[in-house]
């Protein structure tokens, strides 16, 4: 900041160098994605393989769609400066809230629905006023309340149970064309998330209280509210994963969020998308890209047969490599 | 037409009268400086006012009606609003973004976001800004424009008087000069600017009257035309030197030199020549944002020189000033200067025992009976000491790798006085010893009675140097404007 003439010039002075540097990590994320998707391309073909059929395409998005709605909650939660290590425990929770309530039965899909929804809202309430009332720090509250609802998951359930009626079934199998009905809903749910930010007041005080709660709240943001609202959205979009894992597995189980890794990796994709983790900065648009970055990586890996342990370190890498690029780039802009 | 009136404002904080009595008033198209000594009281004053601080004693008038501010929100409402140092923006919200947060207007439930652009861009165009535009991201603006856009947000919420404080303190020169035209069509607006400054010029420049404040009560209300800057120099720190001070360095005492710097220059500072010599303590003046601190921060490798040369060496760490026996006590000693949940042993041990090549010295008892704590009790966790404790144990933290430079920011600020005398005591000792020191303070009575010599800087470079025993306002009229008498 120091010594620019700016205003002398009639418009901000900007140097080549800073102007490079103000690349969109939401145009890194995408970039990156186009490149995995090519360099995929070729490394399949160089193996033999076909890698662009409409089987990995639908994959892929099959994949992407559990984790890329709760990775969508879960940004809300970061960019208010919060966070959210429950959705794991509450997405089984949830899958097991939906096959028991509809038992099978055609006419219990909207109770089921229904049930799921209100308990989703109603852990992310807790979440949330834990946060803001008994002021505990958002790590601590939600690894709490995810404590809580394993002690009670695996003290009633010692495997799936419940089961799903056919017709809901076609939630995680259906598609139309290429596309499958959960990337569809995946997609509407990302949509909203982009309108909420973008278009609503709720969604401007989200930015505000991750980016400086203290400036908000005396800018007249009741910050708690924000807060709570935010743990609210983030547990029901981990309560609509939940559901459609029920669809996918025909019922609920006890550790379907966790065997999915959904708390840590929907934080990784987050932050792959170019959210900041201290909140403030960042959007829904990063976060889909991150979590199809991740997808296309799994497929890539899956089709050459690379062995796991291989294809972990490299997810490693690809996610600490991207925010030291994202925090190159902030550093540049500071000078 | 009075549009603001305060009387009789009292505060204290914890225990210590921080305000008693201050009247203030100002009317509608008047710009009204505030101007006093670092801790006079004018930003308490100014917080009172904005609804952050609530007044123990007095009442506010807002024309003519008695008004009561529990919280920041309820000041703005009623037309108050103050533009820190400190400004309260998002950096990575546009500009409109931040003009309106809190208040996004909305149709349908939905913001609005080209009504929220339109007014932003009405707002600046009034103001005659045309360098950066509503979308822009905060970030990217000068210091400059941030100021801009608070005062944007100021007009956006119909505000009435606008506060604010030292609001050229992180200017460029030719920066000023906008700041200038703007607080005039403030004015011109019928607005009433309460101006906080040090500067003098600007005083003059931009106010009609000017209030003194000093130790927190108010001297006089004056119109600026009335008064010259000398008489309002002595109206700010008019006081006698009573408090007692250890005896000064005979001119034996003061030996070789122990630190040299020629033409030392970093971001913020610039040409900065200096010696200190062993036995001496040089006083170092100049108000808040002068690069005070800045340079004994270069000094000690923390914030270093990019340019210059420095005898012995020129630090390019911490562990380089330490390693070239140069210590720091800073001015936040909890966030800079101590493990506060550590033990007194602990903490006096820090620099011995980060120190390559150098044992621990295990007589820490000694050590704390040197620098007289009381008790002297190593095993003591630090947050429990007073805060004249707490510097003693800073000061031990140093005296354990003896340094041949100590650097001292503020050493005495939110000390009591039995710990301040012992304070100085102590300085006046290690001095004899031969360590030579550098003592930053904003206290001129403190200063001048402990200096040997006085340094002054102003804008990031040395004003000028003054001999022991100068004047509180020969320190102040080169601080505030570079000039000698």
């Amino acid at each position: 900041m120091n010594g620019q003439s700016l205003k002398q010039a009639g418009r901000p002075a900007r140097p080549a160098v800073a102007a490079l540097r103000e690349i969109d990590p939401t145009k890194v994320i995408y970039l990156a994605l186009a490149a995995t998707l090519v360099i995929g391309w070729v490394l399949v073909a160089v193996d033999g393989g076909d890698f662009l059929t409409v089987e990995t395409i639908v994959g892929i998005q099959q994949r992407s769609a559990a984790l890329g709605i709760v990775a969508v909650g879960q940004t809300l939660a970061i960019l208010a400066g919060s966070l959210d290590l429950s959705v794991a425990y509450l997405i089984s929770l949830c899958s097991l809230v939906a096959a028991e309530t509809m038992a099978g039965r055609d006419g219990g899909i909207a109770a089921g629905v229904a049930a799921v929804l209100a308990v989703s809202a109603l852990v992310g309430l807790v979440n949330g006023m834990v946060i803001t009332r008994l002021r505990v720090h958002a790590f601590i509250a939600t690894l709490g309340t995810a404590l809580i609802i394993k002690g009670v998951v695996d003290h009633l359930y010692d495997g799936p149970a419940g089961s799903v009626p056919d017709s809901f079934q076609r939630l995680g199998y259906d598609r139309i064309g290429p596309v499958p009905v959960s990337a569809l809903l995946w997609a509407a749910v990302a949509a909203a998330a982009w309108f909420l930010l973008r278009r609503t007041r709720l969604g401007h005080r989200i930015y505000a209280v991750g980016g400086d709660e203290e400036v908000a709240r005396l800018s007249g943001v009741r910050t708690d509210r924000v807060v709570v609202l935010t743990h609210v959205l983030c547990s029901v979009c981990a309560g609509v994963a939940g559901l459609l894992l029920a669809a996918r597995l025909g019922a609920g189980a006890p550790t379907v969020g966790t065997d999915g890794g959904y708390d840590l990796e929907s934080i990784a994709a987050v932050v792959l998308g170019g959210t900041a983790l201290a909140g403030g900065k960042g959007g829904v648009a990063g976060t889909v890209g991150g979590v199809l970055l991740l997808a296309v990586l799994d497929s890539v890996f899956n089709q050459l047969e690379v062995n796991s342990f291989f294809k972990d370190v490299v997810r490693g890498l690809v996610i600490v490599i991207a925010v030291a690029v994202y925090a190159r780039r902030r550093k540049g802009r500071q000078i | 037409m009075t549009l603001l009136g305060m009387r009789g404002i009292g505060k204290r904080f914890l225990g210590v009268r921080v305000l008693s009595g201050v009247d203030l008033d100002t009317a509608a198209g008047e710009v009204h400086a505030v101007v006093g000594e670092n801790g006079a009281g004018k930003s308490t004053l100014m917080k009172i006012l904005a609804g952050v601080h609530v007044p123990d004693e007095g009442t506010i008038e807002i024309d003519g009606r008695p008004v009561a501010f529990g919280h920041p929100l309820e000041a703005q409402r009623a037309g108050v609003a103050i533009i820190y140092q400190e400004f309260n923006l998002l950096p990575d919200r546009s500009v409109a973004e931040n003009v309106f947060l809190g208040r996004e207007p909305a149709r349908r439930g939905l913001v609005d976001r080209a009504a929220m652009e339109a007014e932003t861009r009405r707002l600046l165009d009034e103001l005659g800004e045309t360098s950066f535009g509503p979308r822009d991201a905060v970030r990217r603006l000068s210091v400059a424009q941030q100021q801009v856009v608070e005062i944007v947000k100021a007009l956006s919420v119909d505000a009435r008087i606008i506060v604010m404080d030292e609001p050229t303190a992180s200017l460029a020169e030719h920066e000023v000069e906008l700041l200038y035209t703007l607080v005039r069509r403030l004015q011109r607006r019928g607005l009433a600017v309460l101006y906080i400054s040090h500067r003098l010029r600007e005083v003059f420049d931009l106010a009609q009257r000017v209030t003194v404040l000093k130790d927190g009560a108010r001297v006089t209300t004056v119109p600026t035309a009335e008064v010259g800057p000398d008489e309002l120099v002595r109206l700010m720190v008019g006081r006698e030197l009573r408090d007692y001070f250890p005896p000064r360095a005979a001119p034996g005492e003061i030996g070789e030199v122990r630190l040299s710097v020629r033409g030392g220059g970093n971001g913020r500072l610039r040409g900065i020549d200096l010696d200190l010599r062993a036995g001496e303590i040089t006083g170092l003046a100049g108000l808040q944002g002068s690069g005070r601190t800045e340079l004994v921060k270069a000094l000690f490798g923390a914030e270093p020189f990019a340019e210059g040369r420095m005898e012995p060496r020129r630090p390019r760490s911490v562990r380089d000033g330490v390693a070239a026996g140069i210590g720091l006590v800073t001015e936040d000693r909890k966030a800079e200067g101590l493990a506060l949940r550590q033990s007194v042993r602990d903490n006096a041990l820090l620099v011995a025992r980060a120190t390559a090549g150098r044992q621990a010295r295990g007589d820490v008892r000694a050590l704390l009976e040197r620098v007289r704590l009381s008790p002297p009790d190593p095993e003591q966790e630090v947050r429990y000491l007073s805060g004249g404790n707490q510097q003693k144990v800073v000061l031990a933290k140093w005296m354990t790798v003896g340094p041949a430079v100590l650097l001292l920011d503020e050493p005495t600020r939110g000390v009591d006085v039995g710990a301040k005398a012992a304070i100085h005591d102590l300085m006046r000792q290690l001095a004899r010893d031969g360590t030579a020191i550098l003592m930053i303070s904003s206290e001129l009575p403190e200063l001048i009675g402990m200096s040997d010599r006085v340094v002054v800087m102003r804008d990031g470079r040395i004003a000028g140097e003054l001999p022991a025993g100068s004047s509180e306002e020969a320190i102040m009229r080169l601080a505030a404007s570079g000039e000698a008498t």
